[in-house]
């Protein structure tokens, strides 16, 4: 078949590798239909995540129709689903407590060495998202083997596009859950950090959930003005002052809740980021995270940050004190995908959501590696690509 | 705490070459990080020194010190979602435990003793004759190894219901005689180089199946093609 694989930093390309196999009992296999590229396959693009490997199939967010299926498989031949990006087995004690991204058995256990050394506890697997999650090959590829599929995947009715119910797999639910995480109240100021597909769900999950004003931020003509269609104001801050703005826009009191839609790769104009992105380059496994720094900064005395952006590694110059001092509360994590797709897939259907207005290209699977190239250089014009494995090549 | 730790792991190392500035100032910075951290470190413990320490609560596997008299101890604890009697029971039919246990390749069992076959170092065999010291059902299993064996070793599985209904606790402990020769370099490697990680493998493997019917694999293809 044929699939994007990765083979160092800002080089990827599509290569035809061997077909996928069923291999456990409750495996599934699909022909790819559908699959995004997603602001966190920019991290690997860009060689910040470690425990990749040339040849490795990218790709977290796809869907697609069931073509063999395992003995203890839910899923039947010919039928369209859309898969999580994270993977669950559904027994273990925290996906019973339906907490789907901490699962303990989807990791292969090899996998779990380095990330039980780094972070004190081997992480669950994600699909095409370095090593370190398991290894997992991902969905940007003509078939893809879908581990657990009684679990995760969920049957899409006919008559649903696919472009309507794709970022059910990732984005969709990660910005809801970024909204839930930030606990909004009727009345709530809600500042968003970055405009990209992730924060401009957070955007209208936080609006459809009560927040009173949401303000973006971000430094993209287009992407504000995505965000200012949903109902946002928005800051630029190549031309604004993002804290005082901030305090200003709220009353004097600082955003109830705070929203990091940027993760590692944060830029701006600060000696932090200049430092962050020092060690960056040389290895040393920093993160960037001016957006968070700038966030704990900004949100009012025991207010609420909610982090979905990724980070992988440590961080310095971390306000700490003003995160305790301001009794501020934190959460983060991977998306507890699988929890949110039944009401998620209800208000697709119903009109609640609208989730294709972000999608700026579609490309055949082939012409990948220009998705990326300009999806990570041209910001502005692409913030959405997805591309069709089944379409032919310009 | 009289010598100082950076003089002393650096006392008999040639003098580093550094290929790059990268590695320069990683050392550089590592030196002073490490001079900073230690004379902070002499600094509080200074102060409330204690002489004579009880024994806490924690396993004694998990202690400072890695010898208990002859022996070498590795252990691990593991929750596994399922009730206390069926996962003794898993363990408890030998044949089962071959399909978790990387290097086991087979156990039988005859005449009261288990016989294991195990992968040993450069497509080597290492046999382990091992009987059972007690077994009380959903309880605990013990074993000892006997002299037929090229191992001296014994262990223990316990199982304990898990608090709030998250299935059983299990603990597994095995103490052994670190061999000498080819064999001990071998068992260093398995289990002293990475002490907790073989065994913490093995472990996730058995939680894995029980909990799940399967062990995760992230392959593309069941043999390579």
């Amino acid at each position: 078949m044929r699939a994007l694989t990765w083979h160092g930093k800002h080089d990827v390309r599509v290569d035809t590798v061997p077909d996928p196999e069923i291999i456990n009992p409750r495996d599934a296999i699909l022909e790819v239909t559908s699959t995004a590229i997603c602001g966190s396959d920019l991290h690997l693009y860009d060689g910040v995540i470690p425990g990749m490997m040339s040849g490795d199939i990218l790709g977290h967010e796809f869907m697609g129709r069931v073509v063999e299926t395992g003995s203890k498989s839910t899923l039947k031949k010919g039928q369209r689903v859309v898969v999580p990006f994270t993977i669950s087995c559904g027994a273990c004690f925290f996906c019973q407590k339906q907490l789907y991204s901490a699962c303990d058995n989807s990791n292969p256990v090899p996998n779990q060495d380095v990330t039980e050394n780094l972070y004190g506890h081997a992480i669950s697997a994600l699909f095409g998202y370095s090593h370190l999650t398991g290894g997992y090959p991902g969905g940007q590829a003509e078939y893809v083997r879908v581990p657990f599929s009684d679990v995760g995947p969920i049957v899409i009715p006919d008559g649903m596009e696919d472009d309507e119910v794709l970022f059910l797999s990732d984005i969709l639910p990660t910005g809801w859950m970024a909204a839930e995480n930030a606990d909004i109240e009727e009345g709530d100021t809600v500042a968003v950090w970055g405009c990209g597909p992730v924060g401009l769900f957070a955007i209208q999950s936080a609006l459809a959930m009560g927040a009173s004003r949401v303000i973006a931020i971000d430094e993209y003509p287009n992407r504000l003005e995505l965000a200012r269609t949903l109902g946002a104001d928005v800051i630029d801050f190549k031309q604004t002052r993002v804290l005082d703005a901030l305090m200003d826009m709220s009353g004097g009191l600082g955003p109830d809740a705070v929203i990091d839609a940027v993760g590692m790769e944060a830029h701006g104009f600060g000696v932090d980021t200049m430092l962050d992105n020092v060690k960056q380059n040389i290895g040393m496994g920093a993160d960037s995270a001016h957006a968070l720094r700038e966030a704990i900064m900004a949100v009012r005395k025991a207010g609420r940050i909610s982090i979905p952006g990724v980070y992988g590694g440590f961080l310095d110059k971390f306000p700490l004190g003003a995160l305790m001092e301001k009794g501020v509360q934190v959460k983060t994590g991977q998306t507890h995908v699988q929890r949110y797709l039944d009401d998620l897939l209800r208000r697709i259907g119903d009109g609640e959501l609208d989730t294709t207005f972000l999608i700026s290209h579609r490309l055949p699977l082939e012409e990948a590696p220009k998705g990326y190239k300009n999806f990570r250089y041209n910001q502005d014009d692409w913030t959405k690509v997805v591309l069709k494995p089944g379409t032919a090549a310009n | 705490m009289q010598t100082n730790p950076a003089s002393y792991l650096g006392r008999n190392r040639p003098e580093p070459r550094y290929s790059n500035d990268r590695l320069f100032w990683g050392a550089v910075l590592g030196v002073l990080a490490g001079g900073l951290g230690y004379a902070a470190l002499r600094t509080s413990q200074g102060r409330n020194s204690v002489t004579d320490r009880p024994p806490d609560s924690a396993p004694g596997r998990t202690a400072r010190r890695s010898r208990f008299g002859r022996y070498a101890v590795v252990g691990r604890t593991v929750t596994i979602a399922k009730p206390r009697s069926e996962v003794y029971a898993f363990w408890r039919d030998r044949s089962n435990l071959a399909s978790f246990m990387q290097n086991v390749r087979s156990v039988e069992e005859t005449g009261g003793l288990n016989h294991w076959t195990i992968e040993g170092p450069a497509g080597t065999e290492v046999y382990l004759e091992t009987r059972m010291v007690e077994d009380r059902p959903d309880e605990m299993i013990s074993w000892q190894s006997t002299d037929a064996s090229d191992i001296e070793t014994q262990g223990k599985v316990l199982f304990r219901d898990a608090p709030g209904d998250r299935g059983t606790e299990m603990e597994a402990i095995i103490a052994y005689v670190p061999p000498m020769g080819t064999l001990g370099r071998w068992v260093a490697k398995t289990f002293q180089a990475e002490p907790r990680m073989q065994g913490r493998r093995e472990l996730k493997r058995l939680k894995m199946l029980m909990e799940t019917g399967e062990i995760a694999t992230s392959a593309l293809r069941n043999s390579p093609s």
